[in-house]
């Protein structure tokens, strides 16, 4: 809801005005918010980094002399509009609520709702969002980046002048401790009746946070699983055992807590929930029990070498990489590391991270069933 | 410490940008290779474009051309398909392959070192699929099953059913890109096996390479791997594009106790080579293509009805179609239409202000460096030029064009490709609480529609 309304005009911009002047600069922008960070970015042409600056600085200042009532009840209906649209009327759209909520404990941070209910949306008030805005939105709890066609000492400048002015903050309250077990201890299954055509899962592992020496063999450990056509699930699931349709797995990359491995399965039609559950459990094992194939690690390697390399190519991705590891850890540089970090990791490192986390006392499943009688 | 300033920072200098040069030849055989030398990073996108697309199928086919594409993917007849998976990871690349309306594309992205390797890959995927009739039947399957699931899902289903329904019931048309349940029903691996050997040709295919290479590597290797392919074209097609109805209607697929209404509201659109392009890109990005558009501002901003709403023109070498698509909360479905009426019918009653006209042009003109920063999107838009029939200039002068665009031109491009009254309504919704609402609107007969109408 914040995010939207910091597109609702500032001191000297107008509702609206900011994707207006960024799209007449022939630029490209959104927002986004996740659980742990709010992105806030636009790629122009490189004559109009200046009018992105002041545009930017003018929100961080002067924010709250252009919030009114109205603007917030129009939003707020947009927002439970956008909550209808990708959680509600969407098959399985509440997955990605659901499952931090079943993977973290109630006075988690993780553990809520990212969007809010529609009892918490119908609640915001403009004070909320002062608030909010007094504590957060403030230059030294912000990364600013910048990549692309530029000269660095004139962008410095640049950013000097613009948000140089712009008051710290009084200090954001400490965080609650984001510390979990390294596992979930016992399998945790939740089932949820949809109106969805075929059971899909979703199984998470608790995993090393993004940063942590062992996150690489975690990551590497996702992409044997679940990256690709030659990775295991689709080859065991879609193509071997033909129990279903799709299957592929990913990291969350969180930084604090505890990060997660989630394995995403559809089951084709006509095959039962506890077919394909049977199937997730049974390539999970094999790995936990088994470790790599000959000549695994090698390609899972070179896949990631590419897809990093391809992300470089482009000004925003540049930004976002950049900007995640300085937010989360204070040094861009990182970036700098990552493939070297990923060629360091040994077979025998994958072996222990996978006997250690991806047995069933590190599985929390989430899934779907089609509402009995309901759909079509 | 600096004072804020207020005053909104004027534009620097613009710095050159062009679309990178690439050079277009061709193989005795007539395969014909475009090169776009780009040497940022060591990457290099290979892309094999041929002129094998769902506009080339028979209605009953329907499915086909998709079906092969992806079952290229699935082995060739020297490596079966956990072979060639991971042949191409051991390169580091994935690959991809699809079909189109109007083409087929196979394509990877490796780091430059691979060159070689990677284009002799996927090369033999092209040429020399295995086309096995387990793997077939497993595509099938799973292009069923996302149809089934498609039912479920308001948005695609919405897209899906809506664009078919605007085409006559004989053309390729009206049923989707990638078949219908009955028609893939029926597909087989030897269907699968005759189109590649009927269509796939030297004379309808491209191979593009952009990136860290050098247009002389790639006419050796082209050579090496392509030069003794040998077979015939297959014969040009043309495909009814014809609208199904010249007058006004409105059709409801029933979805219960749905909390949004997903609405489209569209026709036939006009063909990707006609004359008003231009004027017709510039008229949508003010109807509904950039954020500030006409439709987003009153349904989203004004009126809080939806998260957002949009149009667009699908552009084919055939007439695709024009769209209005947008979600809206379930009691304000017909307020939401009529409002979508109401802009249709501004955009062609009046011209638009100099500064809507310029916020699209501007955006349309400043966006274009950006929509190319990767070697992957370089080999895209070659793509496109070669499959729609582009001039070769049609980048390098694509920004004069959008600029030269002016607001009498957009009203006449209004007035000629905004078919007011013809307007096709779809609405995927809670029928019992819409249907009563939409018969008050005059927007011509209203049916309800099955899941399973064709």
């Amino acid at each position: 809801m914040f995010e939207h309304m910091l597109f609702q005009g500032s001191e000297h911009v107008a509702a609206n005005e900011h994707f207006e002047l960024i799209q007449r600069a022939g630029g490209t922008l959104n927002g986004s918010t996740w659980l742990d960070r709010t992105n806030y970015f636009e790629t122009v042409p490189s004559q109009q980094l200046e009018l992105a600056l002041w545009l930017e600085a003018d929100r961080m200042g002067r924010l709250l002399p252009a919030m009114t009532q109205e603007k917030l009840d129009t939003q707020r209906d947009v927002v439970k509009n956008e909550r209808r649209w990708s959680v509600d009327n969407q098959p399985y759209g509440s997955w990605w609520e659901r499952l931090p909520a079943l993977c973290f404990p109630p006075t988690h941070p993780f553990h809520h709702s990212l969007m809010g209910s529609m009892e918490d949306l119908s609640a915001a008030s403009l004070d909320d969002v002062a608030a909010f805005f007094r504590t957060y939105y403030t230059p030294d709890n912000a990364v600013l980046t910048i990549s692309g066609d530029v000269d660095a000492d004139e962008a410095n400048r640049l950013v000097d002048r613009h948000f140089g002015w712009i008051p710290r903050g009084y200090g954001r309250p400490p965080l609650d401790s984001m510390d979990v077990p390294e596992k979930f201890g016992a399998p945790i299954r939740e089932v949820v009746e949809d109106e969805v055509a075929v059971p899909r899962v979703f199984l998470a592992c608790r995993t090393p946070v993004l940063g942590s020496k062992d996150y690489y063999a975690a990551s590497i450990i996702a992409t044997v699983l679940g990256t690709g056509r030659g990775c295991r699930l689709h080859q065991t699931l879609v193509r071997d055992r033909q129990l279903a349709s799709a299957a592929s797995a990913f990291t969350f990359d969180l930084s604090k807590g505890s990060d997660l491995l989630v394995v995403d399965a559809t089951a084709r039609p006509g095959v039962p929930l506890d077919a394909l559950e049977a199937g997730v459990a049974d390539v999970l094992d094999e790995l936990q029990q088994g470790g790599l194939r000959e000549g695994e690690l090698d390609r899972v390697l070179a896949q990631i070498e590419t897809d990093f390399v391809t992300s470089m190519q482009s000004a925003g991705d540049r930004a976002e990489q950049l900007s995640r590891f300085a937010t989360y850890f204070g040094e861009p540089r990182l970036l700098n590391d990552q493939l070297q970090r990923y060629g360091e990791v040994t077979e025998a490192d994958v072996r222990a991270m996978a006997r250690a986390r991806l047995g069933p006392d590190n599985r929390a499943s989430l899934v779907y069933i089609p509402r009995i009688g309901g759909g079509s | 410490m600096s004072a804020p300033t207020v005053v909104r920072p004027a534009p620097g200098h613009s710095r050159p940008y062009r679309f990178p040069a690439f050079e277009r030849t061709s193989l005795p055989n007539g395969v014909e290779l475009i090169v776009a030398p780009v040497h940022r990073l060591p990457l290099v996108t290979i892309r094999f474009v041929l002129d094998v697309g769902a506009r080339q199928e028979a209605r009953n086919d329907a499915g086909v051309a998709m079906l092969t594409a992806a079952a290229l993917a699935e082995g060739t007849t020297r490596l079966d398909a956990l072979a060639l998976a991971n042949e191409f990871e051991r390169l580091g690349g994935a690959l991809s392959s699809y079909a189109t309306w109007d083409a087929t594309h196979v394509r990877t992205t490796v780091l430059s070192t691979r060159l070689r390797d990677a284009l002799s890959l996927l090369t033999e995927v092209v040429r020399t699929p295995a086309l096995d009739e387990r793997e077939v039947n497993r595509l099938k399957e799973e292009r069923l099953a996302e149809l089934l699931e498609l039912k479920t899902e308001p948005r695609g289903l919405a897209d899906e059913r809506f664009t078919s329904s605007l085409y006559k019931s004989g053309s390729r048309f009206s049923a989707p890109e990638s078949g219908s349940e009955r028609s893939v029903q029926q597909l087989t691996v030897d269907a699968c096996r005759s189109w590649h050997a009927q269509q796939f040709a030297p004379a309808v295919t491209a191979l593009i390479v952009a990136g860290d290479v050098e247009i002389d590597q790639v006419l050796q290797l082209a050579t090496e791997n392509l030069g003794d392919w040998d077979a015939a074209a297959p014969a040009p097609v043309s495909v009814d594009d014809l609208p199904a109805r010249e007058y006004r209607s409105v059709r409801v697929l029933d979805r219960p106790g749905a909390p949004q209404t997903e609405l489209r509201v569209g026709h036939v659109g006009l063909p990707r080579l006609h004359p008003d392009y231009f004027d017709v890109v510039v008229m949508n990005a003010i109807l509904g293509g950039v954020f500030n558009s006409r439709i987003n501002m009153n349904l989203r901003e004004r009126n809080a009805f939806t998260y957002g709403a949009f149009s667009s023109f699908e552009w084919r070498r055939d007439a695709g179609p024009f769209v209005v698509s947008t979600a809206v909360a379930t009691p304000v479905t017909a307020s939401a239409l009529r409002e979508t009426m109401t802009e249709l019918e501004r955009m062609r009653s009046s011209e638009p202000t100099a500064d809507e006209l310029s916020l699209s042009t501007s955006y349309l003109d400043g966006v274009f460096p950006i929509r190319f920063e990767t070697t992957d999107a370089i080999a895209g838009a070659l793509a496109s030029l070669r499959t729609l029939r582009l001039p070769n200039n049609y980048y390098d002068t694509y920004r004069d064009r959008v600029r030269a665009v002016t607001a009498g031109a957009v009203a006449r491009a209004a007035q000629t490709h905004l078919h007011f009254e013809h307007m096709q309504v779809l609405a995927v919704g809670d029928r019992s609480v819409i249907s009563p609402l939409l018969a008050d609107l005059d927007l011509g007969p209203l049916s309800v529609i099955g899941d399973d109408d064709e």
